[in-house]
């Protein structure tokens, strides 16, 4: 029977002549997926369905940014050693080489029942199936002060790449020699683990060549380091001995924007030229708002098959929305990797095909530790059938023996070849 | 007719290769896909790491065991991922990106 309805609708879109050498676009009556959210996940999706589907399934990416920005390799832009325009990637290969229609908008709701996308700009998309990729936002209730008038844009979190890496670096380059940088990191988890820690060495690399007599303030909630904690702490020591100082179980509560103070929950409050709160995040809003996240209210449950929504048929959440697997970690790396399972697994739905049993895939997370010196973190997830859900493999895995310059090199020729497995 | 497909696919297939049969080509695709990330789609990769595609599966596979079985001196993550496979699942990748183009 399953074979049947997809012998009959692979004929129906062979005469259709969808199935050609071009990117055909729009205009057809082949299966309609919908993305919502064009990052790591959800642009990775987007490319692989029309390449694996050979451009049978059509896709709209609906994405209110005119460019992708890459968090991964952001923490250089407010270093000093790169520029956000070398981070910067266009969505245009999505169409000219892949036929992705792409909508420059935001989603205002989702219809699961009727499966209708509303935007923002009054536009209406049905879809066959949905996948939601929508990143984290911020849990801004928690920082009552971040929500005076004013205070977002003066005190940046730098989470989410763009305006944000840009104004950070700004306002380390206006600081003053002998200035304080303090950055707080809220509680597990939330995106790129090791991302808070790459930035204080970033940060820290800028200030020795150019503010020696600047600090950097590390005020963590954690008990410790949340990743590669041998290989930061080493670095602190090693090269920036005197600059860095890292204060563990230090739990931001609010934020003194005018005075530059940070508030904590059992600790002493700190003022700092420049502030740099990370608040604690969850799925993004078009996920809360839509019921997806299930888990506790801030993440999204999906069936690690096929990725979809826990909550809602012919639904799919991506990326750092989803409640993640043990070990597995809010990563672009691993964003992309549940784009292209995702991808497959739709593709097997909508054409009656069997669902792979037993994805596997891998995660690799490069941390700078200076402008050159890089760190890795490497581990390979397997579908573990009985658990259903997705465990690192035994054995598998680590991190590098030490900081090297070789690793930098493979750490930018991983930006590039992600960047263009994602959208080029 | 699933049963007659079945003994017929059974049939054409050689004990010895009978393991790899039953692999889905499709979800091997899914599997090599994971390397695109560092390696490039389809094991086209960008300048400044090794590209996969069109490489003979023999090589790729003895590439693998080396590293997996710690034989590659001085290596830096691939000796770490290369034991998140088993061996059958690294000889149906390398198969994989031995069929692509160059």
């Amino acid at each position: 029977m399953q074979r049947r309805h997809f012998l009959q609708t692979g004929s129906a879109l062979g005469a259709m002549g969808l199935v050609s050498g071009c990117a055909t676009m729009g205009g057809g009556s082949g299966p309609k997926v919908v993305v919502i959210g064009g990052g790591y996940a959800g642009a990775t999706a987007a490319k692989y369905l029309r390449m694996w589907s050979e451009h049978k399934i059509q896709v709209t990416l609906v994405e209110p940014s005119d460019a992708f920005i890459s968090c991964p390799m952001s923490n250089l832009v407010i270093g000093g050693s790169k520029t956000i325009t070398e981070i910067t990637t266009p969505y245009d290969n999505l169409t000219k080489r892949h036929g992705v229609k792409i909508i420059k908008d935001r989603v205002n709701t989702i219809d699961a029942d009727k499966r209708i996308v509303k935007l923002a700009g009054g536009t209406e998309l049905t879809y066959d199936r949905l996948i939601v990729s929508p990143g984290v936002d911020f849990m801004w209730e928690t920082l009552p002060g971040m929500n005076r008038a004013g205070a977002k844009e003066q005190v940046m979190h730098a989470w989410k790449a763009g305006e944000q890496t840009v104004t950070l670096r700004k306002q380390l380059e206006a600081m003053p020699d002998g200035g304080v940088f303090a950055m707080s990191i809220p509680l597990a988890p939330y995106r790129c683990p090791p991302g808070p820690y790459e930035r204080a060495c970033q940060v820290a690399d800028y200030f020795t060549k150019a503010k020696p007599k600047s600090k950097v303030l590390i005020l963590d909630a954690n008990d410790d380091v949340t990743s590669k904690p041998g290989l930061f702490k080493k670095a602190w020591t090693d090269r920036y001995k005197g600059i860095i100082e890292y204060r563990s179980k230090h739990n931001v509560t609010d934020v003194d924007v005018a005075n530059k103070t940070v508030k904590f929950e059992f600790n002493e409050d700190v003022k700092a030229s420049v502030l740099n709160v990370i608040p604690s995040m969850r799925a993004g809003d078009i996920a809360v708002n839509a019921g997806l996240a299930t888990a506790n209210k801030r993440w999204c449950e999906v069936d690690f098959l096929t990725f979809e929504s826990k909550a809602a048929k012919n639904v799919h959440v991506l990326g750092d929305a989803i409640q993640v697997a043990p070990l597995m970690p809010k990563s672009g790396h691993m964003a992309n990797q549940h784009g292209k399972t995702c991808a497959a697994a739709v593709i097997a739905l909508l054409m009656g095909k069997e669902v792979n049993p037993m994805p596997i895939y891998n995660n690799t997370c490069y941390s700078y530790v200076s402008t050159k010196d890089v760190v890795h973190v490497a581990s390979v997830h397997r579908y573990d059938a009985e658990k259903k859900t997705m465990l690192t493999v035994t054995g598998s895995g680590g991190v590098s023996s030490a900081a090297n310059e070789l690793e930098g090199v493979y750490a930018w020729s991983w930006a590039q070849n992600i960047w263009a497995d994602t959208l080029a | 007719m699933k049963i007659q497909q079945t003994l017929t696919l059974t049939a054409l297939v050689t004990l010895s290769g009978l393991a790899q049969a039953q692999l889905d080509p499709v979800h091997v695709r899914s599997w090599a896909a994971s390397c695109a990330a560092c390696h490039g789609t389809n094991g086209h990769a960008q300048p400044g790491m090794i590209s996969l595609a069109g490489v003979p599966k023999e090589v790729t596979i003895q590439k693998m065991l080396d590293y997996k079985a710690g034989r590659v001196p001085a290596a830096t993550i691939m000796h770490q991922l290369a034991k998140g496979y088993s061996d059958e699942q690294i000889a149906a990748i390398a198969g994989y990106f031995a069929a692509q183009k160059k």
